[in-house]
């Protein structure tokens, strides 16, 4: 286990909160202070726009700005002219949709997605298929309730056009086989869609290997700042694509009845974009980087294995997906709604999340009215995990004292 | 008594266990929903002569949200549109945790002073109050 004493110490909120059981990191991680710093740096030394001034301090801006999009598209293994960066992953979901889907989705069209997905992944999809007349169709869930290769086959056909799948679930945890996925849908020459949201900060993410279209990710859910995504195209099909909005920067020229546009990806960029926070953004992909993937995706199979082991074969506890492979929790007080249990967490200043996790697919398939979720990152440790564990037997015998036996 | 112990009173958890009345007959109704924790609740009333003759309630969630449902149902009913609407008010008052005049009239619901000490909480305590509220107010959902 890497040094999670040390770890924490490059995150302010603990200094605030050192009680704090922080479980909500599919939600959002916390920032650490080098990310602070570097959007500081930029305010406090460069703070102005880019792509404009032909003056120095623009000029220091500017290439901060063109080298964190370097440094992000190295992160997934691409070229930065493919990586436009976006106000989120629901953001770069929405644009794929409208950009790629109102132009090559007809009626007929089928678009395959899954009841795993978030709703940014789902309801882009859900509206295009309306106004198109295009068809949705769902890759069956087996029984753990995972998308699978083979299941995935049963779905395919020569009319899909488009997969939009996620890589990781955000209540399951699991990993979609989405390599071999995608090596299917191409032979039928559909478009691959991946929501990498909370893949990016668990797993190496390879966009050449992975051979996918289009992936999606957020800064925040992977210790960057909020307000800034990334969404990755592949260039052939990224120059055949219209921008959504015009305006300052994404034109190469304008006269009164013309406009030509940039290349990818500065054509999907108008406007002053969030500066500062694509700088935040490249600082904490540098800092994943220096942890490394390998160690943070083993430290989170520890906690989780670690937190299994206590919460198996507990009374009064119905757990999920005990054999998710990235560390989220999914569980319920059993006869106790989620968000009646998640005030005893609170209590004990353990933050994780109750309710449908913008994923009403997944809770529908479970049958539940929502769910726990746990969800854990670098600067969680055993402690944490005992706490939480020490509090959901808590949750169990405070609802059974407090209503009878039967709540 | 701890917080939890004090949200969590006997009176909430038996009106969650054992709803009054809890189906709908077609009077003016009024749905909301909380998506964020779903939260859905449903609640009709029967006004005659300017009385709240009768009130039901549909919906699930949060034994918070459901047995506030239920405690509304009871505690209005029989009151004058006018007195309904001040009880809301008081009980609105009473979960934000502040002082209220005449907190007797809450009977019973005055057990959701516990819900002040959970911020988080207070809306789900709030929204079958807000629901009927909204009917007493004439918004109607069109049935």
């Amino acid at each position: 286990m890497f040094n999670v004493k040390k770890i924490r110490d490059m995150f302010p909120l603990y200094r605030l909160y050192p009680n704090l059981v922080y479980l909500d990191n599919s939600a959002t991680s916390l920032t650490p202070q080098i990310v602070m710093d570097k959007m500081n740096e930029y305010y406090s030394q460069y703070g102005v726009n880019i792509h404009r001034g032909v003056y120095s301090l623009s000029h220091r801006a500017t290439e901060e700005y063109d080298k964190a999009r370097k440094t992000i598209a190295g992160f997934i293994n691409c070229d930065p002219s493919e990586l436009v960066f976006t106000k989120n992953a629901s953001n770069a979901l929405n644009m794929i949709a409208l950009m790629y889907g109102d132009k090559y989705i007809n009626e007929g069209d089928v678009i395959v997605t899954s009841e795993l997905e978030h709703h940014s992944s789902f309801l882009p999809w859900l509206k295009l298929s309306q106004r198109k007349g295009a068809v949705l169709r769902f890759v069956p869930l087996n029984r753990d309730g995972r998308i699978t290769a083979e299941n995935f086959r049963k779905v395919m056909d020569e009319k899909v056009r488009v997969v939009a799948l996620t890589y990781v679930s955000n209540v399951m945890g699991y990993i979609t086989p989405i390599k071999e996925i995608i090596s299917l849908a191409h032979r039928n020459n559909a478009v691959v869609i991946v929501d990498a949201a909370q893949a990016a900060a668990h797993i190496k993410i390879d966009v050449n290997d992975l051979d996918c279209d289009f992936l999606v990710f957020s800064a925040h859910k992977m210790l960057g700042p909020t307000g800034i995504g990334a969404l990755y195209g592949r260039k052939r099909i990224l120059e055949t694509l219209d921008p959504l909005e015009y305006g300052g920067d994404m034109n190469a020229s304008v006269s009164k009845d013309e406009v030509t546009f940039k290349d990818a990806p500065f054509r999907f960029e108008t406007g002053t974009p969030p500066i500062a926070e694509a700088l935040g953004f490249a600082r904490a992909v540098e800092y994943v980087n220096s942890i490394g993937l390998k160690d943070i995706a083993r430290h989170g199979q520890m906690l989780h294995q670690y937190a299994i082991d206590r919460l198996a074969g507990l009374p009064g506890l119905k757990l999920y997906n005990p054999g998710a492979e990235i560390p989220i929790i999914s569980f319920n007080i059993e006869g106790v709604h989620p968000h009646d249990a998640a005030t005893v967490f609170d209590e004990n200043n353990i933050c994780l999340r109750a309710g449908h996790h913008c994923a009403q697919l997944v809770s529908k398939w479970l049958e539940c009215m929502g769910t726990l979720r746990a969800s854990f990152y670098i600067y969680n440790d055993y402690r944490d995990v005992d706490k939480f564990v020490e509090t959901v037997k808590e949750a169990v015998n405070f609802f059974r004292k407090v209503s009878g036996e039967h709540y | 008594m701890n917080n939890l112990e004090n949200l969590y009173r006997q009176v909430i958890i038996e009106h969650y266990k054992y709803p009054r009345n809890k189906g709908l007959k077609g009077f003016s109704q009024k749905r909301l929903y909380n998506p964020s924790c779903g939260d859905d609740v449903t609640m009709e009333t029967k006004v005659e002569d300017g009385i709240v003759k009768e009130i039901n309630f549909e919906g699930n969630g949060c034994s918070i949200c459901c047995s506030a449902a239920s405690i509304a149902t009871e505690l209005l009913k029989g009151k004058t549109v006018r007195e309904a609407k001040s009880i809301i008010e008081k009980f609105y008052a009473l979960i934000k945790g502040e002082e209220v005049d005449g907190e007797d009239e809450l009977e019973e619901a005055a057990v959701y002073r516990g819900v002040s000490q959970f911020p988080a909480r207070v809306k789900c305590a709030a929204l079958p109050w807000k629901a009927l509220e909204q009917i007493l107010d004439g918004e109607e959902n069109e049935r």
